[in-house]
């Protein structure tokens, strides 16, 4: 089988920012349930979270197409 | 070929099926070389005078019973103006940086939905040159903005919060100069660059990887390229969701930056 390490790479890049953005979204669940009329202020606070969380994936995402060969 | 994982995976019969590599996505469409006019600047341009069209003819005879364009603009417009910008930056000093906020918004939005609408179908962001660009608006105007406020010796030694321990002090001022000056650029032309790119992708894989099963595979092939197919579809949906995200939060996030320059302790 042919193919590159660096996707592997990726995928491991990928295993923290995806329990990051679970955490996050099951906090915004969590508050929401708790208290609905909160949810507007909840709501940008986790999508800026999950962007944060994000970053990291893309990084890996964006390395694997770097380092190529 | 970095994908080639995947296309052992979609071939198993061992044919020739060329996965969609990063080279798809560079597209000169007059001259060659640096100063070739490419796909995605065509698209570009395509989208400012779409824009600049629907935003001149919906708001110019702007009437109290909106009509269904009206609505749309003035739905999107306060959007941006009370759920970004003034829950963000605050309601003092907002009315600023609405303009701002509001042009990249559309221009992303409009530019993200080009990946999936029909006789375009180019997410123009996924070329790493025009996030940048865009980037360096905010990257210019959030240092400017911090900058003019307070002049440059208090900018830099706010960027320490006040009432650490002395010998911690030169360790957080490189890891806030690092944020500052580095990765909040970075991630934020990357985040949306790699989206697009990725997305894109992933919608050319399916779908070249589907009429691939489907004209030469077996019965079985076949079968798992309309399973492909599906799955391109399904993912079609999923990219439509995630162009307004990412449309959405780079204009959080330069709203957030903004922010952070015009209060006194960053």
């Amino acid at each position: 089988m042919t193919g590159n390490i660096a996707i592997l790479g990726y995928g491991l890049s990928a295993i923290g920012p995806g329990i990051g953005i679970g955490l996050i979204f099951a906090a915004y669940i969590n508050g929401v349930a708790r208290q609905p009329e909160a949810r507007g202020m909840l709501q940008s606070i986790a999508i800026l979270g999950f962007a944060l969380a994000e970053a990291l994936a893309i990084f890996g995402l964006v390395l694997a197409f770097v380092f190529k060969k | 070929m970095s994908l080639n994982v995947l296309a052992n995976l979609a071939t198993a019969d061992g044919g020739g099926f060329q996965t969609p590599t990063s080279a798809e996505f560079y597209q000169p469409l007059w001259f060659d070389g640096p100063l070739a006019i490419t796909r995605p600047a065509v698209v570009l341009m395509l989208s400012v005078g779409l824009i600049a069209w629907w935003l001149v003819a919906t708001t110019k005879r702007a009437a109290i019973v909106p009509s269904k364009g009206q609505w749309v603009t003035e739905g999107l417009y306060g959007f941006i103006r009370n759920g970004v910008a003034r829950d963000i930056i605050g309601s003092k000093d907002f009315l600023r940086y609405v303009p701002l906020l509001f042009s990249m918004f559309v221009l992303i939005l409009v530019n993200n939905l080009f990946g999936v609408i029909p006789p375009v179908q180019y997410p123009t962001m996924s070329r790493i040159g025009i996030p940048i660009a865009l980037t360096l608006v905010v990257y210019v105007t959030y240092h400017y903005i911090g900058i003019k406020r307070v002049g440059v010796g208090t900018y830099f030694k706010a960027l320490v919060p006040p009432g650490l321990p002395g010998w911690i002090v030169p360790m957080i001022f490189v890891l806030e100069v690092i944020t500052f000056f580095i990765t909040r650029p970075l991630t934020l032309a990357l985040r949306l660059f790699g989206n697009m790119f990725a997305g894109h992708l992933l919608l050319l894989l399916f779908i070249t990887g589907g009429q691939y099963m489907i004209i030469n595979g077996g019965i079985g092939l076949k079968i798992a390229g309309a399973g492909s197919y599906a799955m391109a579809f399904v993912l079609t949906i999923f990219e439509i969701l995630i162009e307004f995200l990412q449309a959405y939060i780079f204009t959080l996030l330069a709203a957030t930056y903004i922010a952070g320059s015009l209060v006194d302790e960053h």
